[in-house]
């Protein structure tokens, strides 16, 4: 197949981790390998192959090495392709914004919140816009939860209202406002041309509007929201990929009685 | 016949009986009533087509012009007869005129309902031979060039461009695929008008539009001859124009529509009175037409889980099959719904899906039953993804299912690329091949896991049923029966648009159309 399989070549680079410098692993720290797989908008042939060879040259990558190749239809050719990643990343410098706090089961945050804040919290949640998908507020808010999480409807100190999918902004303030929530749940899983942001935008300056802005914690969630982007278009916090109700649940009862008893 | 995994038929045939009951008290409710988009798509099919100055459709001109006088229940045939007896005019010049304001078909002299409809019947004689053809022409194409074996490999393209929808849809014919949908702009569903002419700008989809259908439809003829094979093409006959998208896929050709009143309630939040009535034309319109129809129960599964509400699904595609009886719809063209949508994790939920298929397989043997593959548990890992896309197209080959929706191994990252799709039919076809006839070599246990599975789901969908009759199917929803979701009789979009028929009211396409070819 690809002589990289068998390569008798001698290892010639330094094969000691530096979290200063770190590169993909393949099976030798530090040889950076990376696999790869994109189609080209050309016939299949030795000039597609020289032409993807040529791209993960410039995309950084020494050693390219093209697999396989394919013509998914006239004019167009996919490849599956390996290289060796020439770039390096400092580790030890990265710093990301996440959500800080102490993630705990549904008994543990049931009995944080009887004790620190001896109430139910109120969360109204809605996939808003014209995001017709409620997979993910479903995964955070349904008794039933996701991949053996209980969603925060089961929560004993939660009042929860999922108002489910295509939710106005305007209709999911005018709920929040009836129902006195003390946090909103905002999902957004379908994203093209960043629709989701404008949405969220508009939510942000329409809660300001109300002067309601500073009475709630205001949650966003889904595939492409990290807590970071939450951050800068002005949420209190973002839950990305592989984030449950127990996350959410525990971020909110900490907010809530952080605001509420001034920690 | 005898079947696979043990099923008792005479629970069957009493199940389908207890779901006719439940069909029955829809469909006498939904005969009394007409909605704006059945009467819009009447003036479809009656040729009125375009829009108004403002980009308004003319069918949705006429039809605001009836109803704020408040004479909608006495319907558009009637006030249109009477309008082409008055002014000698065809529809479409009618409705240019009402969009005009230089005319009011409310207040002309009126004739009789019966001098009205004769006057409109050479109108729609035309339509229903127009129809007619269309379907002798995919006909000939079936009897000539041919089809793909079953099960349908089904692809969707949602480019959001119809041009480069045509590339990537001619793409996936030539790489195996047999069905190609055309996914709708996210939130089509809940305008209450068709637009207009070709489009090249959608969020997640493309517009489903007359002339976007009609661009699709010779791209794939194109495709279909040179791959010498038919290649379906599916569209969306959903949302707040069910009619209207039927009656245009009907008069361009289209081949299969999603068509559910059910999904549009449950996950659209779309009026429960207006939708069911709207599905029954549109079953009317798609059986004639010789559309398949599919069914949205595979939905109920993204809410609810799919090993403990197994039963709903099954109980659902009852329900459906007898609404879609109630309208012609012959048991071939149904598409009903259904899913490999449990969680992964779970130990041998390769066997309860397997049971499941084979069970729909045997209680709708003629149905060209619609299987969806995973969606809820794809989780980014598209390795893994693309295995569980395999073991879904294993059970669909081993249960012989009609309409194999492809999973792709990037669902719930982005909209399939063109290589995406490429994986998932090589996936397909490569297990078709490999496995072809296992269902016909491979026998279960008796009181194995599978049948017992399988017995244990019809009793549930039975029970189920039991307690659906007892209480209709409105107030069923209301209770959240369905995918954990509930929804209120007069709740939801679209309900200012239903109205009681009145005395001049008629329909003649439901007579000419149901149940004939």
């Amino acid at each position: 197949m690809s002589e990289g399989l068998y390569s008798m070549e001698a290892k010639d680079y330094d094969k000691t981790l530096d979290l200063k410098k770190i590169k993909p692993y393949g099976d030798t720290m530090n040889d950076g390998k990376v696999q790869l797989s994109f189609t080209l908008p050309v016939p299949q042939g030795d000039e597609a192959i020289e032409a993807a060879k040529q791209l993960i040259l410039k995309m950084g990558f020494s050693n390219p090495l093209v697999v396989y190749s394919k013509e998914l239809t006239q004019g167009f050719t996919f490849f599956n392709c390996y290289g060796s990643c020439s770039h390096t990343v400092d580790y030890t410098s990265i710093h990301v914004p996440k959500v800080e706090t102490n993630v705990m089961d549904m008994y543990e945050c049931d009995a944080y919140i009887k004790e620190h804040i001896g109430r139910k919290i109120v969360v109204v949640g809605a996939s808003t816009g014209t995001d017709a998908h409620t997979v993910g507020i479903d995964a955070i808010m349904n008794m039933k939860g996701y991949a053996g999480h209980y969603g925060i409807e089961r929560y004993e100190m939660f009042e929860a209202l999922n108002m489910g999918s295509q939710i106005p902004n305007e209709e999911f303030i005018a709920k929040a406002i009836e129902m006195k929530a003390d946090a909103l749940l905002v999902s957004q899983t379908v994203t093209q041309k960043d629709v989701h942001i404008k949405n969220m935008v508009n939510l942000v300056e329409l809660l300001e509007a109300e002067g309601l802005r500073d009475k709630v914690i205001l949650v966003c969630g889904g595939p492409r929201i990290s807590h970071e982007l939450a951050k800068e278009l002005g949420y209190d916090a973002g839950f990305g990929m592989n984030t449950y109700a127990d996350d959410v649940a525990s971020y909110i009862a900490q907010e809530l009685d952080a605001r509420l008893n001034g920690k | 016949m005898e079947s696979k995994v043990g099923l008792d038929f005479q629970k069957v045939e009493q199940a389908k009986r207890v779901a006719y009951n439940i069909a029955n008290e829809v469909q006498n409710f939904a005969e009394q009533y007409t909605t704006v988009a059945v009467e819009r798509t009447i003036c479809r099919l009656l040729g009125v087509d375009g829009v108004d100055e403002n980009g308004v459709p003319l069918p949705n001109v006429l039809i605001d012009q009836i109803k704020e006088k408040g004479v909608l229940g006495e319907g558009i045939i009637y006030f249109m007869g009477n309008a082409m007896l008055v002014t000698g005019k065809m529809p479409q010049e009618i409705a240019e005129d009402v969009s005009e304001n230089l005319l009011d078909i409310t207040q002309l002299p009126l004739h009789t309902t019966q001098e009205a409809e004769q006057a409109v019947m050479p109108v729609i004689n035309a339509s229903i031979e127009r129809i007619r053809t269309r379907r002798a022409r995919r006909e000939r194409y079936l009897n000539t060039i041919g089809e793909g074996p079953k099960p349908y490999l089904y692809v969707i393209v949602a480019t959001g461009n119809i041009y480069e929808d045509v590339v990537q849809a001619q793409a996936a014919a030539r790489q195996g695929a047999d069905i190609i949908a055309v996914i709708r702009t996210t939130g089509q569903s809940l305008l209450d008008y068709v637009p207009y002419g070709a489009t090249t700008e959608g969020f997640g989809g493309t517009f489903a539009t007359q002339e976007n259908f009609r661009i699709m439809r010779t791209a794939l003829d194109e495709v279909g001859e040179e791959v010498g094979r038919y290649i379906r093409l599916c569209n969306y006959c959903s949302g707040l124009c069910m009619p209207e998208i039927a009656a245009m896929g009907a008069l361009e050709g289209l081949d299969v529509m999603l068509n559910d009143a059910l999904y549009g309630i449950l996950f659209r939040d779309i009026n429960m009175k207006r939708t069911l009535i709207d599905q029954y034309f549109s079953r009317v319109i798609n059986g004639f037409a010789g559309v398949i129809i599919n069914t949205g129960e595979d939905n109920y599964l993204t809410t609810a889980d799919a090993y403990e509400a197994a039963h709903t699904v099954l109980a659902s595609d009852l329900i459906n099959e007898q609404l879609a009886l109630m309208a012609g719809l012959p048991e071939e063209q149904m598409g009903l719904g259904h899913a490999f949508e449990m969680d992964p994790m779970l130990e041998n939920g390769f066997l309860y899906e397997l049971a499941q298929a084979q069970m729909t397989r045997e209680i709708f043997p003629k149905a060209t039953l619609k299987y969806m593959p995973p969606t809820k548990f794809m989780t980014g890992n598209i390795f893994r993804g693309h295995i569980q896309d395999a073991l879904f197209n294993i059970v669909g080959i081993w249960t012989h299912q009609g309409i194999q929706l492809l999973g792709m191994p990037t669902e719930a990252i982005h909209t399939p690329f063109m290589s995406d799709r490429y994986l998932s039919i090589e996936n397909a076809k490569y297990i078709f091949n490999n496995m072809k006839s296992i269902g016909d070599e491979v026998e279960f246990k008796d009181n194995g896991i599978v049948k017992q599975r399988a017995q244990k789901v019809l009793d549930d969908a039975l029970a189920l049923l039991s307690t659906l009759e007892k209480e209709g199917l409105f107030n069923a929803l209301e209770k959240g029966m369905f995918a954990d979701v509930k929804r209120p009789q007069n709740g939801g979009k679209g309900l200012d648009g239903v109205t009681l028929k009145q005395a001049h009211y008629s329909n003649p396409f439901i007579g000419l159309m149901k149940g004939k070819r």
